[in-house]
């Protein structure tokens, strides 16, 4: 608790030092991402730029070795092996969800979420996934469980080292939905009075208990990840509802609007760095 | 964050029981507790700590302790207060932590 308030603290200083910067109202994607990117470079120096996507092992020498090791065994290998033969296997209609993606979904998860014009909404890698089964008569799947994990996992996998390609088209409803994701990510919420940025903007580095917080910038380039703590896989959506529950705030249901919208701006940011899925976390 | 804090205790400490409460007493309080937290949860800001108090709330007064029962409402409709507090203020107070 006394490091809560310490965050606290820190955290509304912070803010009374970015507040003095001027502030221009008009929405401005490309702007955001490359104050963005200049924050964490700025507050890392030694801290190379693609490797922001290592999460918490970015941070320092001592946990980039931890990480090398770990890759050596990776503990997502299994769900990996796992979703290359869900990924494969047919529907009952006979169809599988190569059909339902570009490239037969193969070195394309870079590319989500992406504003669909036509539903007039963010579309997730996640949601995609589940839209792909409804479609072809299948049962969705549970966002937070180890299948979607293991899915997402194997895309991934099949898309490292290409760097996120997200765009926001000249649409309103676009911008709408990421200036609604940004909101959400700097709206203070639950009875700790956090945002996702008092976490991963102000104190990224930093020690929360056992655990080394990650920086925003290259959050979801990892994703899906392994963690101990969860003895399994995690998908987005099962991270993002953790994470408003650590400050007692309820979380939305998976693939929200909201979340989905905070999807889309946390991956525009990251823009350029590449995809490193699936993740293995201490 | 201070004046949430400050806020929320305001309201506990005007709750204190005065005498002995009756299950009326806990109707209206819960009544008064779920509306707030409907309206938090209109503004989709609901904290978990208002969703566990006003639970035990319901499991005091299914055992019959009204006391207890309506202390509990009362407290979370304190929590359920703060949080209104908090997600109106954040309405326009989130673009000073913004990275610019
Ligand atoms: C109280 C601090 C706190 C807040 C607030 C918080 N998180 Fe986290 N978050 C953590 C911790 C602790 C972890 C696990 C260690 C790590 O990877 O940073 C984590 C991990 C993550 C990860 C996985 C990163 C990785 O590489 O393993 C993502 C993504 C994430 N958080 C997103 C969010 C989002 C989005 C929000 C706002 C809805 C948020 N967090 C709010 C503490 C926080």
């Amino acid at each position: 608790m006394r490091f809560v308030i310490a965050l606290v603290s820190a955290a509304l200083a912070a803010s009374v030092i970015v507040s003095a910067a001027p502030a221009s109202d008009a929405p401005d994607p490309a702007a955001d991402a490359e104050a963005f990117r200049n924050y964490f470079v700025t507050k890392f120096p030694k801290v190379k730029l693609e490797d922001f996507v290592n999460g918490p092992y970015s941070m320092n020498k001592d946990m980039r070795r931890q990480w090398q090791e770990k890759e050596e065994f990776p503990p997502y290998e299994f769900a990996l092996e796992a979703g290359k033969e869900m990924f494969a296997a047919p529907f009952k209609n006979g169809k599988t969800y190569a059909d339902c993606f570009e490239n037969g979904g193969i070195g394309v998860r870079q590319n989500f979420p992406y504003f669909d014009a036509k539903q007039g909404e963010v579309i997730t890698l996640e949601l995609a996934l589940n839209r792909c089964r409804t479609a072809n008569g299948e049962a969705p799947l549970s966002y937070v469980k180890d299948e979607m994990a293991s899915l997402t996992a194997y895309m991934a996998f099949t898309s490292r080292g290409k760097p996120f390609d997200i765009k926001i088209p000249d649409d309103p409803r676009a911008l709408a939905a990421y200036e609604n994701g940004k909101r959400y990510f700097y709206t203070r919420r639950g009875q700790l009075n956090f945002s996702c940025a008092s976490c991963h903007v102000q104190s990224p580095g930093e020690r929360l208990r056992a655990e080394i917080l990650a920086p925003a910038l290259g959050i979801l380039n990892a994703m899906p990840i392994y963690r101990s703590e969860w003895a399994g896989m995690g998908t987005i959506s099962r991270r993002f509802i953790t994470c408003n529950s650590q400050t007692r705030a309820v979380p939305e249901e998976a693939q929200s609007e909201d979340y989905r919208d905070l999807e889309y701006f946390l991956s525009y940011v990251s823009n350029g760095l590449p995809i490193s899925g699936p993740g293995a976390r201490p | 964050m201070r004046h949430i804090v400050l806020v929320a205790s305001l309201l506990i400490a005007a709750t204190a029981p005065a005498l002995a409460a009756s299950e009326a007493d806990f109707k209206a309080a819960y009544a008064a507790a779920d509306a707030a937290e409907k309206e938090a949860g209109s503004l989709r800001n609901q904290w978990l700590t208002t969703e566990t108090t006003l639970k035990a709330a319901k499991n005091a007064a299914d055992k019959g302790d009204f006391e207890a029962a309506t202390a509990s409402a009362k407290e979370a409709e304190a929590l359920a207060r703060a949080s209104i507090v908090q997600a109106t203020g954040e309405k326009d107070r989130w673009k000073d932590a913004e990275i610019r």
